[in-house]
């Protein structure tokens, strides 16, 4: 198949941004990737979007962002996959190349939480659930992650301040990212004072959910302009598995199986071991996801997830550095944009454009987004091509 | 307004009815018509007993539009004794602390209101203590 490589990637800082549109961050974040791609023209763009419609009263997100970044006229789409979206669009962008049917593909993720405020938020957020089993008994997403942390917590003997590793490794990574939201460490105290969200989740447990946007140009590796300025990134796998929308209709609800098959096709279809991955960026809406993403991709056995952050071992000079820019928890969660994010950071880190979080001499990167808890799993590997 | 969406749900929501699958016999809440287990189809309508366990549960301080007046309240995920789990809040818990694996059973309650002040009240199934 063709090699899709990651020729172009652009970001804006996540965090609330009252001033600043749907539209015009995604836009800003379409050009800056265009640009880094040395001005390669997409032919198509796949847009992931998790509540537009519900938060902005914006459906048909793809054609507008085509629209407003100058781009009308070509193949414009979104996909949904609640915080999968951006990955999901990744996906469409990878295959779209690989295809051979489209040379350049724009992939570009977008979020805008703060055209909402208040109690609208959560029922949003909760559409991604199970509306008439889960939704309408006031299950949230929150609630779901703190159901599972519950329960972890008497299946497997984690301590009550048991997930901090994970808050405070996020959280140290955050301080050397420029786009991230919160740029300061935290302390353990800070962590074992936050007041409750959904018991035993607390603030500190919860990414918070922000407004952002970042954008990837695909193409193939020979469409690149002859005098390309960056280390070149392949996408080496794509993999996507769904499971039950709902999580009571799970036989097992603390291990995410479809979490776990994406990672299994993803390293197979790379052809890559877990000892050959530097770096994972998984998806830590909420801090037990994190423990339950390490165990369901092989890192850690199950119930054991948490003790790597515990022991420092998922920090930059761990055994596998986690959230190497902060994570959903410290960068902001800005809902479908953030698999796009993962994507755009992974590639700084292949690229050595990492910064103060660079891991030295990194090549091949798991990257991980989940829609709800691993109801969809989108998993990539990016590899640096040299 | 949903009041259609409602009145199609009203089965599972007051009577939790689900599913028996006639060829592995696994019951299925909700029902889905296509049997989780065995693959077959599965169409024929089972009334659980309401009778299960607290498998786990989670008391919620930040809720969403229609259920802010309920705040705090409690979810649980029941393990119905036919075996399924179903998502639902814990009533009726006076002082009484919450621990996995405590009896429960199901109770009809108001679940939330739909919309603004001239909108529909929605009842379903929740589940309370078992009364010794
Ligand atoms: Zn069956």
């Amino acid at each position: 198949m063709t090699e899709v490589v990651i020729a172009g990637i652009g970001q804006t800082r996540v965090g609330e941004f009252w001033d600043l549109s749907l539209r015009s961050l995604g836009v800003r974040a379409i050009r800056a990737a265009i640009k880094d791609s040395g001005g390669l023209q997409p032919q198509a763009l796949y847009a992931g979007n998790m509540l537009a419609a519900n938060l902005s009263r914006q459906a048909h997100v793809g054609t507008l962002l085509a629209d407003f970044s100058g781009l009308a006229g070509i193949e414009a789409e979104a996909l949904e996959a609640a915080g999968a979206s951006g990955a999901a669009a990744l996906r469409q962008g990878y295959l779209a190349v690989a295809s051979g049917l489209v040379d350049v593909a724009l992939v570009v993720g977008v979020e805008k939480y703060t055209d909402l405020i208040g109690p609208g938020v959560e029922a949003a957020l909760a559409t991604t659930t199970d509306s008439d089993f889960e939704a309408i008994h006031g299950l949230t997403p929150a609630a779901q992650a703190a159901l599972l942390m519950r329960r972890y917590q008497h299946e497997f003997g984690l301590p009550a301040d048991g997930l901090a590793g994970f808050v405070l490794t996020a959280h140290a990574n955050g301080a050397g990212n420029p786009n991230a939201m919160y740029r300061k460490a935290i302390t353990l105290e800070a962590y074992q004072k936050a007041e409750m969200v959904s018991d035993p989740l607390n603030l500190f447990d919860l990414a918070p959910n922000a407004d952002g946007a970042a954008a990837l140009i695909l193409t193939r590796r020979d469409r690149l302009p002859r005098d390309f300025p960056h280390p070149v990134v392949q996408v080496a796998a794509s993999a996507s598995v769904s499971d039950t929308l709902g999580l009571h209709n799970r036989p097992e609800p603390l291990w995410f199986a479809a979490a776990q098959a994406s990672v299994e096709q993803a390293l197979k279809k790379a052809g890559l071991s877990r000892e050959q991955i530097d770096l994972f960026e998984y998806y830590d809406a909420y801090s037990i996801y994190a423990a339950l993403s390490l165990e369901a991709a092989g890192f850690a056995a199950r119930g054991q997830g948490w003790k790597l952050a515990a022991e420092g071992e998922s920090g930059l000079q761990g055994k596998i550095p986690c959230a190497t820019m902060g994570g959903l928890k410290a960068r902001g969660n800005p809902g479908g944009a953030t698999g796009v994010y993962q994507a755009v950071e992974a590639t700084l880190q292949l690229r050595g454009q990492a910064g103060a979080n660079q891991i030295p001499d990194a090549r091949c990167a798991l990257i991980q987004a989940l829609g709800g808890p691993a109801s969809t799993a989108v998993t990539h590997v990016l590899k640096r091509a040299d | 307004m949903e009041i259609p969406r409602h009145w199609r749900l009203k089965q599972q929501r007051y009577g939790l009815v689900g599913e028996v699958c006639p060829h592995c016999q696994v019951k299925v809440f909700p029902p889905r018509d296509v049997c989780p287990n065995c693959g077959g189809e599965a169409r024929t309508p089972y009334t659980f007993s309401g009778r299960g366990e607290v498998y786990s549960y989670t008391t919620i301080y930040e809720a969403p539009a229609g259920f802010e007046d309920k705040a705090p309240y409690t979810v649980a995920l029941v393990k119905l004794e036919e075996g399924p789990l179903v998502t639902a809040q814990l009533t009726d818990l006076g002082d009484k602390p919450v621990e996995i694996g405590m009896p429960v059973e199901m109770v009809t309650r108001r679940l939330r209101q739909d919309g603004d002040d001239r909108s529909i009240l929605i009842y379903g199934y929740k589940f309370r203590p078992v009364m010794n």
